[in-house]
């Protein structure tokens, strides 16, 4: 308490704006409150561990069904971004990834639901300069960066190769 | 509530001219505020101030295709509600001060185009009602109005979509975060008392402004617009006070916009820093708007119309049944968009101060 108090006289006596800022900045991170990063990390693994649980639940029944892996992951993955669109299109998503913050934004469903978000709510812009221009404006980073890396990882494998070390 | 000590004097002191001070006007005929509507959203009517609105809607699309034009029609109906409080037609009405968040003030021009009244459209992120109040009752105090309308609105889901991420994004909000308030709020001011008022209800005027600048004290979290802003609103207050010579029991509620919980601590730190101590006399409209327990709000409500719907409904009625005298009301806002704060920008806040008076 005697150095939150200390820092905003600091911020209000401080004649030089850089400095100022940085005091007040500092200032303000004390009294801001934070989420508990445990608490964030338990609700993540339960929930984030749920998604993944239905996933490998429909891995394991496609592959009592058709007796194929690559088959079953195929189906897997196409019900999860269907569970997950239709969640996010019945607004339960959002819900869902207030508590489950990293939990619901990694496994492929999060992918899925930074797609299908901006296609619902920039529907009214139009199919074009609506859907057309925005559906990836959250997930296009992901994709341009994804597919860059791979690019240059290619080539690192393609130059390895090359030169007789892989 | 009220302290009477010197204040006769400082009455004195304010009304001998118009420029008080560095940044302030004293009004020679303060404007009268004769008629407000607030008209809110559903989770809004849900909040404590509910039953205090003039109408609260549930449809959240208010009955239109999208966002914007749900924020338009709202705007409408709250001028026209006003408009009908007032017994005025809008022939009545010589200009409308207003404005809201989106880009170009799509909800403003879109909303009063049918009104054929005259506009200003005036834009100062959530601090728009102290910009469009203080231009009103410059014009009215000026005579070049008899009659103005000062109104802005904001809307959840259209803020989100402008500022934020698409609505069904999954994703967490800071406790940092304040919740855009879908509402909208608007005033009638005019050189004339109300013909309407009920017997023995105080006149409510505008006695002065204190106009505020752009203070940018470094914080670069949008998220944290309370911080941001709250500079800004200790610069006004500040200001005001040594504008008109007067200290902070000269008014019985000083009223910040949406400085939410965390940027409300700051304001009273800030103040207290300079011997201005408003911590028993302070209220901010984003928290009083919101539960934050039950709300899920955090930082509290925020956008145009959260102060001006507060106004409107919760501030007015006090001033009315005579609980406050004398309010400061300081609309503040965060000057950002999506370009600038992906430019790596600053939040540079301002706020603005309108002294409104029963008497």
């Amino acid at each position: 308490m005697e150095k939150q108090k200390s820092k905003i006289s600091d911020v209000v006596r401080e004649k030089n704006t850089t400095v100022r800022n940085q005091y007040y900045n500092q200032y303000v991170k004390q009294v801001t409150p934070t989420f508990s990063t445990v608490k964030n990390c338990v609700m993540a693994y339960i929930i984030g561990g749920a998604i993944c649980v239905i996933g490998q639940g429909l891995t394991s029944f496609f592959l009592s069904r058709t007796g194929d892996m690559e088959l079953s992951k195929a189906y897997t993955t196409l019900c999860l971004i269907f569970l997950s669109i239709l969640s996010t299109g019945l607004g339960f998503y959002q819900k869902l990834a207030k508590y489950g913050g990293a939990g619901t934004l990694v496994p492929i469903t999060g992918f899925a639901n930074s797609v299908a978000a901006p296609a619902v709510e920039y529907k009214k812009e139009g199919q074009v300069f609506g859907i057309g221009c925005k559906v990836f404006t959250i997930a296009g980073p992901v994709i341009l960066y994804g597919i860059f890396t791979s690019w240059v990882l290619g080539l690192i494998y393609y130059i390895l190769k090359q030169i007789g070390i892989v | 509530m009220s302290q009477k000590n010197s204040d006769n004097k400082h009455e004195v002191g304010i009304n001998n001219k118009k420029m008080v001070g560095k940044q302030s006007i004293a009004f020679e005929n303060p404007p009268y505020i004769i008629a407000a509507a607030s008209i809110a959203g559903k989770k809004e009517g849900e909040g404590p101030l509910g039953n205090l609105f003039d109408q609260v809607v549930e449809d959240s699309m208010f009955g239109q295709d999208n966002w914007e034009a749900a924020e338009s029609e709202l705007m409408k109906m709250t001028a026209q509600r006003a408009l009908m409080k007032a017994e005025l037609k809008n022939t009545d009405i010589r200009y409308l001060v207003g404005g809201d968040l989106l880009g170009q003030l799509i909800a403003t021009s879109f909303g009063i185009a049918e009104l054929n009244i005259p506009l200003f459209g005036v834009y100062g992120a959530c601090s728009t009602m102290g910009e469009a109040m203080s231009l009103g009752a410059i014009l009215v105090d000026g005579a070049y109005a008899k009659k103005v309308i000062a109104i802005t609105s904001s809307h959840f889901a259209g803020a989100e979509k402008q500022f934020r991420f698409p609505l069904d994004y999954g994703n967490q909000r800071p406790y940092s975060a304040s919740w855009t308030v879908t509402g909208s709020g608007a005033v009638i001011l005019s050189d004339q008392k109300s013909q309407k008022k009920k017997e023995g209800e105080p006149d409510i005027v505008i006695t002065g402004v204190t106009t505020g600048k752009i203070v940018d004290y470094g914080i670069k979290d949008s998220m944290n617009m309370g911080a941001a802003m709250a500079p800004a609103a200790f610069e006004t207050i500040k200001q005001n006070f040594e504008d008109f010579n007067i200290k902070p029991d000269y008014y019985d509620k000083i009223i910040t916009g949406d400085l939410g919980y965390v940027g409300k601590d700051i304001l009273i730190d800030l103040l207290n820093e300079k011997n201005y101590d408003i911590s028993k006399r302070h209220m901010d409209c984003g928290i009083e708007i919101y539960d934050q327990e039950t709300q899920d709000t955090h930082a509290g409500g925020s956008g145009c119309g959260c102060s001006a719907i507060t106004f409107c409904s919760y501030v007015l009625k006090q001033l009315k049944e005579g609980i406050w005298k004398r309010v400061l009301f300081v609309p503040t806002g965060a000057l950002l968009s999506q370009v600038s704060f992906n430019e790596g920008n600053t939040v540079p806040g301002i706020a603005h101060g309108v002294m409104v008076e029963a008497r």
